[in-house]
């Protein structure tokens, strides 16, 4: 029998395919597997232990940068995807001007320029600041944290407010609805599921950012990237292992807890 | 007739609306005046682009005229944002809330002028019963049909009360057989609510059946105002003519003017009498305007005569198109009645009546 003609079946699709799925998620099982080895090592195996999720438990440097981590990335993942709400509504309930597409880049600028330049940029500047204010709390870090997670959290709202059905609004309008009540009834709810899933890119995005943070930190804030950068540097034991498998495994649930929230709205 | 002052629901006075600046600018509303009176019906129809739904939604406040005034019971809303206005638009997309249920649509408008909860709750009761739709209350606005959705619409719109209803071409995504039952439907509630109506809507057929009063609108511009009758037998213009039901032209010469009437020459040599439009003062040549239930096919000579190139039937009727010997097309349609049916071949010669009163001389 004939083959129905299908754009999906072309050869050498499968093996592509197949051959992604594995260098994505080989290392990543690998990684989890030996977070229960019971050796110090990363490629011998010595058996099914527990050890190094206890070692990494009870070790006082990695509480605290997961701590200071997950206190960046939310207090960084809220600001950002606030400022990106209002970005997002500003830049689509308006009519194109001249300008709207150099601010949606005016906006979208920390996904273009390098890292690097930006951390070298905020540790000059920060340091000035440092001299002449005195204070060297987590504010840096948050702030510049903040800055490069507005285009994640900016993106997925704003995609959403541009498939939302303007006219709905505007029967808002027609009923008597001011412009907040319009906003707080009709766009915020069917603005939720954008809102969530632009906080989470951002929450992930700054949680597993190196770049920026390492510039930026003051001495005795390393988050947990950053600290496992500095551990690996001493040479790798499973702990490192076990404390990625720990943020693999939040992540997972934050996604599936989205995944069911947006299904429920829908 | 004239508008008795006070009785008129809305009045738009010299408005324009002018979209783009410079070379760009395109009148979308050119000067129109129109009053619509209280508790009618009324209908805004023209082709699409002829600035019907930019006069509907300056009347709802989604935009503001460039001129102008609209007054409402005698003062003017131009300038006020839509939810400071008495007056609730049905929208052609229905544009339901889709986070919220059937009920909670209807309430939304009471529920943002302040009311309490009660009255809320008896007021929706009241419109899910209008609208047929009281087991469907806690249902989503995505699980009903789209003629349920219409319901809901026109139910959420009408459930504060406004002093005029909105509606923008709200028929035209149901398919014929429930479009049919809309538009009985639409007239009972009407009539029923007493509220005063504006209905937008390019279908001449849906116009002329539904309106107490009609609108023709082209080009920005207020061709006509009347009745369906007044439309479709007096129309003013000939785009009027052409626009509303179908329209024979026959290019002809005036022989003499008496007021109202004039006796002229067509191409054939035949002399008939026509009516001209009110203030209307044509010499010369003149477009002679023939509606094809005013004429009649007969075998031998008419007025004019003609080769049939088609014959349609139509159940009802029949519709022949006759190739008048000066190359114009002509149609006539005729009456289907038992056993007395004229049959007509194609090719066949045969000759048309144009019946007294029947033709008209219009502007163009």
């Amino acid at each position: 029998m004939a083959k129905r003609f299908s754009i999906k079946q072309q050869t050498g699709f499968t093996t592509i395919a197949f051959a992604c799925f594995f260098l994505l998620y080989l290392p990543i099982a690998v990684l989890v597997i030996y977070a229960f080895n019971e050796s110090s090592s990363v490629s011998d195996w010595g058996g099914f232990s527990l050890r190094w999720f206890a070692a990494a438990w009870s070790n006082q440097q990695v509480v605290d940068a997961s701590w200071r981590s997950l206190k960046i990335a939310s207090s960084a993942a809220i600001i950002a995807t606030i400022a990106a709400t209002m970005a997002a509504l500003a830049t689509t309930r308006t009519r194109a001007y001249r300008g709207l597409t150099f601010k949606y880049a005016f906006i979208n600028q920390p996904l273009m320029v390098p890292e690097i330049v930006t951390g070298v940029a905020l540790l000059i500047f920060f340091a000035q600041i440092k001299i002449s204010s005195g204070y060297t709390g987590l504010g840096y870090l948050i702030a510049a944290h903040t800055a490069f997670c507005i285009p994640f959290a900016y993106l997925p709202i704003r995609a959403r407010l541009e498939n939302m059905d303007l006219t709905l609004e505007r029967a808002a309008a027609d009923l008597y609805a001011t412009p907040w009540k319009a906003f707080r009834r009709v766009t915020l709810p069917l603005l939720w599921p954008g809102i969530i899933a632009g906080l989470m890119l951002a929450f992930v995005i700054s949680l597993d950012d190196v770049v920026i943070t390492e510039f930026v930190k003051s001495g005795g804030q390393d988050t947990l990237p950053t600290y496992m950068l500095g551990q690996i540097r001493r040479g790798i034991t499973p702990e490192v292992n076990a404390i990625s498998t720990v943020f693999l495994l939040l992540s997972v649930v934050i996604v599936t807890l989205f995944f069911f929230m947006s299904r429920k709205r829908d | 007739m004239p508008d008795t002052p006070g009785k008129n629901a809305i009045e738009v006075r010299g408005v324009r609306k002018v979209f783009g600046t410079g070379e760009a600018q395109v009148a979308a509303l050119d000067t129109v005046s129109v009053s619509i009176r209280e508790n009618e019906f009324f209908t805004l129809l023209g082709p699409s682009g002829c600035g019907k739904t930019t006069l509907l939604r300056l009347i709802a406040g989604f935009d503001f005229p460039s001129e102008g005034e609209i007054l409402l019971y005698g003062s003017d809303i131009a300038p006020l944002p839509p939810f400071k206005r008495p007056v609730n638009t049905v929208f052609q997309s229905y544009a339901l809330f889709p986070h919220m249920t059937v009920a909670e649509n209807i309430g939304f408008g009471l529920e943002m002028l302040g009311k309490p909860r009660a009255e809320i709750d008896a007021r929706v009761a009241e419109m899910l019963k209008l609208v047929r739709m009281e087991k469907l209350a806690k249902r989503r606005t995505s699980q009903i049909s789209g003629g349920q959705q219409q319901r809901v619409a026109l139910a959420r719109a009408l459930a504060p009360q406004p002093k005029v209803l909105l509606l923008d071409e709200p028929l035209s995504a149901l398919d014929y057989k429930l479009r049919k039952e809309m538009q009985i439907e639409l007239k009972r509630l009407q009539h029923e609510t007493g509220i005063t109506f504006i209905f937008v809507t390019h279908d001449q057929e849906e116009a002329l059946t539904m309106s107490d009063r009609i609108a023709v609108m082209s080009s920005g511009k207020i061709l006509q105002v009347g009745s369906a009758r007044e439309i479709y037998d007096r129309p003013a213009v000939r785009f009027v003519a052409d626009f509303i039901g179908e329209t024979n032209f026959l290019d002809a010469s005036i022989d003499s003017i008496d007021g109202g009437k004039a006796k002229v020459t067509l191409k054939s040599g035949a002399t008939i009498s026509a009516t001209v439009a009110d203030g209307f003062k044509p010499d010369g040549d003149a477009t002679v305007v023939i509606r094809p239930e005013h004429a009649k096919a007969v075998k031998g000579t008419g007025d004019i005569s003609g080769v049939v190139e088609n014959v349609v039937y139509f159940g009802t009727d029949t519709h022949v198109h006759v190739r008048l010997d000066d190359g114009e097309t002509f149609t006539v349609r005729q009456q289907n009645t038992r056993g007395a049916m004229m049959e007509f071949e194609r090719g066949e010669r045969v000759g048309i009546v144009i019946g007294d009163d029947a033709a008209q001389i219009l502007k163009d």
